[in-house]
């Protein structure tokens, strides 16, 4: 164990602390339990995809951050990394695996492509996944270092920390699926 | 309407029902969907399947498809540099040297020996980096997921190599017209001296965990083969024609940016089956570095890193706020307005996956009048459904790894 | 005797003229025009004859030139490489616009199939007695053919998009 200085020790949530017991509020275990081990979907469609199996290997490691576990199938994933150009062909498969997922879920764009269509102003591309599915962080680049998919990755995190229990069913988040006609 | 227009499905629907009637088997339809952990990059194949084994399948594409070459039509030679980046994403310093041949070739440039001989090395390098890339890929498909933690480590050396000569790790966007951007820093020569260094024992000790491995042989030795002069027919180069066993290689047939100066081999392999093009990528990892060696050692001393093209080449900044000529080069080569002849050009280089062309139409305007890729992949993937037909589904996983199919190659 | 380029030349005007003309040299590689309704035939004679013996059909694609005559508004585009002796050649075959069809060469060279399809897509050309013409990049449903020119590159249909920022004007897109 080292006794460096520039080790950040992530602070207990406010919470009561006793001999053996720790008490805290529901939402705060929950979102700490959530944070730390969201599995991710990898939708790699292009060359984000390549910077996805960069931050999985071995030098980047994003199994150090809860991720350890690819879930391919979208019933046991927590969020859905779109890495790459989405075409309109590919869109209502986007669709389809984004509603194939269980709730809670969240959607991290990674790219310039996934976000805003980067490059690519064409007839043939579809300008932003947010067009057809919510998204809740999204990481520019093009394609963005390992770094920056992990920084994107912590961003969420820290979302999924303080997210309300209740939020998924509540009037907002309905609204906004339905904005999306997602049922 | 023939039958072979309909939908994939309803093609294989009635397929279903006549079998059902005539044998009594009931075939299904399996869809090997565009999202599927093995195929690397979407592309869907809809397959007619007797319990495990494949009858019949057809292949849908254009999952990615980003029209770039609608794109090219509307952007200057520099601007286009970019796009053919992300055609094989995985060595992309092949593409984009690809391409600065080809407007070379347009607009009659010479280059000198010493950036040619760098060019060969970015590409040589690239080529490693593919590679590694689809042997280890092959590996974590039939679950042996060590070999591809193991070599990406070499991988993330290569992208070091690259950001010290262009300033990205991936899609590196990589030289002009008549060279490179900036001189290879020093950064770059020891990084590159020392990856010679260590990459061989590496590559050594991922070839012994798999290609004498009793699992990964029975996996894919017979898996996906084809013949030689199907494979000739059906338009496939590089490694995977040179497992069928034909010594196809651009870089010797029509030799480019001094290949001719290099003594390398190409390993060929016998059957063309998934092991083999296995081999064959293994093998030509070696003689890559084989002919890095011989560029380093044989890197003429004279020649700087572009050709002297002012008409073509950005001037240098102190040159640009100080001097008029050299402002009025560098505003004409930003805006495009670059003296362009009227020509039709076809150029070829031997990508990571056999023969990249490109051909283009120049008219004398900034842009170009039509630049179609000639892609590897979008050709051989054509004989995927007849290589695999009467195989297992895990066979198709393993071909479909093995044969590197790129999305972004595929679909341009 | 090694195949040359003159050769090619003068065997094709031999056997084929006047369906083949317009035989030039540009950067070293053969470039000539066929007549439509020939094409395959001078395909196939590249391919079987001992001579010639164009084994490997490199590349096809379509081009289209508004600009042009409306005999020649479209053109298929075939690039043939003889592997023993190391030539290519670049056939041109140019198509009228109201009915551009064209022979398929998808039994002489199985490599042409998805590249004839991507050229249907493209430009709309028609390939006769092609096994499966079917779009095949773009998506199933869709009419147009982008690769025309006077398809626009850019989505039309976007409303996020202020061009006054772009500075875009109509032509300009």
């Amino acid at each position: 164990m080292s006794n460096s200085s520039n080790i950040k020790q992530v602070a207990p949530p406010a919470g009561y602390a006793g001999e053996g017991f720790f008490a805290t509020k529901l939402s705060e275990v929950v979102g700490l339990a959530r944070a730390n081990s969201m599995w991710p979907l990898p939708f790699a469609t292009s060359c984000c995809g390549i910077e996805y199996m960069a931050t999985m290997a071995a030098t980047y490691d994003i199994g150090r951050f809860g991720s350890e576990r690819m879930s391919f199938s979208p019933r046991q994933a927590d969020m859905l990394l779109v890495m790459g150009t989405i075409a309109k062909k590919m869109a209502p498969i986007l669709r389809q695996v984004y509603e194939q997922m269980a709730e809670p879920k969240w959607v991290v764009a990674v790219g310039a492509c996934a976000s805003t269509g980067g490059v690519f102003d064409t007839y043939s591309v579809l300008q932003g996944i947010d067009k057809v599915i919510p998204v809740d962080v999204y990481v520019p680049g093009c394609p963005p270092r390992p770094e920056q998919i992990l920084d994107g990755i912590l961003e969420l995190q820290e979302i999924v920390k303080n997210e309300s229990v209740r939020r998924r069913s509540s009037q907002e988040y309905k609204d906004l699926l339905n904005s999306y006609n997602i049922k | 309407m023939s039958d072979l227009l309909l939908v994939p499905e309803k093609r294989f629907e009635k397929q279903i029902k006549e079998t059902k009637e005539k044998d009594g088997i009931e075939l299904s339809i399996l869809n090997l969907g565009p999202t599927h952990p093995a195929t690397h990059g979407i592309f869907q194949n809809i397959l007619l399947m007797d319990g495990e084994k494949i009858i019949d399948g057809e292949a849908t594409v254009g999952y990615i498809h980003r029209a770039f070459e609608k794109i090219a039509e509307n952007r200057p030679f520099y601007q286009i540099n970019v796009l053919t980046d992300r055609l094989n994403y995985c060595s992309s310093p092949i593409n984009n040297t690809g391409w600065w041949m080809t407007v070379e070739k347009a607009l009659g440039i010479e280059i000198p020996k010493r950036v040619q001989y760098m060019r060969v090395i970015i590409m040589e390098l690239a080529r490693i980096a593919d590679h590694i890339i689809c042997s280890s890929v092959m590996g974590v498909d039939t679950g042996a997921l060590t070999g591809f933690l193991y070599v990406m480590q070499y991988r993330e050396k290569i992208y070091e190599i690259y950001e010290e000569i262009c300033g990205a790790r991936l899609t590196t966007n990589m030289g002009r017209i008549g060279g490179f951007e900036r001189d290879w820093s020093e950064a770059a020569w020891r990084k590159l001296d020392e990856f010679l260094e260590e990459f061989p024992s590496v590559w050594k000790e991922f070839e012994d965990l798999l290609a004498r491995n009793r699992i990964f042989m029975d996996r894919t030795i017979g898996a996906g083969a084809i013949s030689a002069e199907k494979a000739i027919n059906y338009g496939f180069t590089g490694p995977n024609l040179r497992a069928a066993g034909v010594d196809y290689d651009i870089r010797v047939q029509n030799p480019y940016c001094s290949y001719e100066d290099f003594e390398f081999e190409i390993p060929v392999g016998q059957s063309g089956d998934c092991y083999d093009r296995f081999c064959v990528r293994n093998a030509e990892v070696w003689e890559s570095m084989k002919i890095i060696r011989q560029a380093l050692d044989k890197l003429p001393a004279e020649g700087g890193y572009h050709a002297d093209v002012p008409d073509y080449y950005l001037p240098p900044k102190e040159d640009v706020y100080n001097n008029m000529e050299a402002l009025i080069y560098h505003f004409k080569i930003v805006m495009g307005e670059i003296p362009v002849p009227n020509t039709e050009v076809y150029h070829a280089v031997e990508g990571g996956n056999g023969e990249l062309g490109f051909y283009l139409i120049t008219n004398g305007s900034r842009v170009p009048y039509r630049l179609h890729f000639r892609r590897p992949c979008f050709i051989y993937y054509q004989a995927f459904n007849e290589i695999v037909k009467g195989r297992s589904l895990s066979d198709a996983i393993i071909t479909l790894s093995s044969l590197n199919v790129i999305a972004g190659e595929l679909d341009c | 005797m090694s195949l040359t380029n003159e050769i090619v030349q003068q065997t094709l005007s031999q056997e084929f003229t006047p369906k083949v003309e317009n035989f030039h040299i540009e950067h070293d590689m053969l470039a000539f025009e066929v007549k439509k309704e020939a094409s395959f035939e001078v395909i196939n004679f590249l391919k079987e004859n001992p001579e010639m013996n164009f084994n490997f059909l490199t590349d096809v694609c379509g081009i289209h030139y508004p600009d042009y005559e409306k005999e020649r508004q479209f053109c298929v585009v075939y690039h043939l490489h003889n592997w023993y002796d190391n030539v290519r050649v670049r056939i041109k075959v140019f198509l009228p616009a109201d009915n551009p069809e064209i022979e398929s060469i998808v039994s002489l060279f199985a490599a042409a199939n998805w590249q004839e399809r991507e050229t249907y897509d493209f430009y709309g050309i028609i390939f006769k007695n092609h096994p499966q013409l079917k779009r095949i990049l773009n998506m199933d449903e869709m009419k147009s053919f982008p690769l025309r020119k006077e398809f626009p590159l850019e989505d039309q249909g976007r409303t996020d998009k202020d061009d006054r920022f772009f500075g875009r004007t109509g032509p300009n897109c």
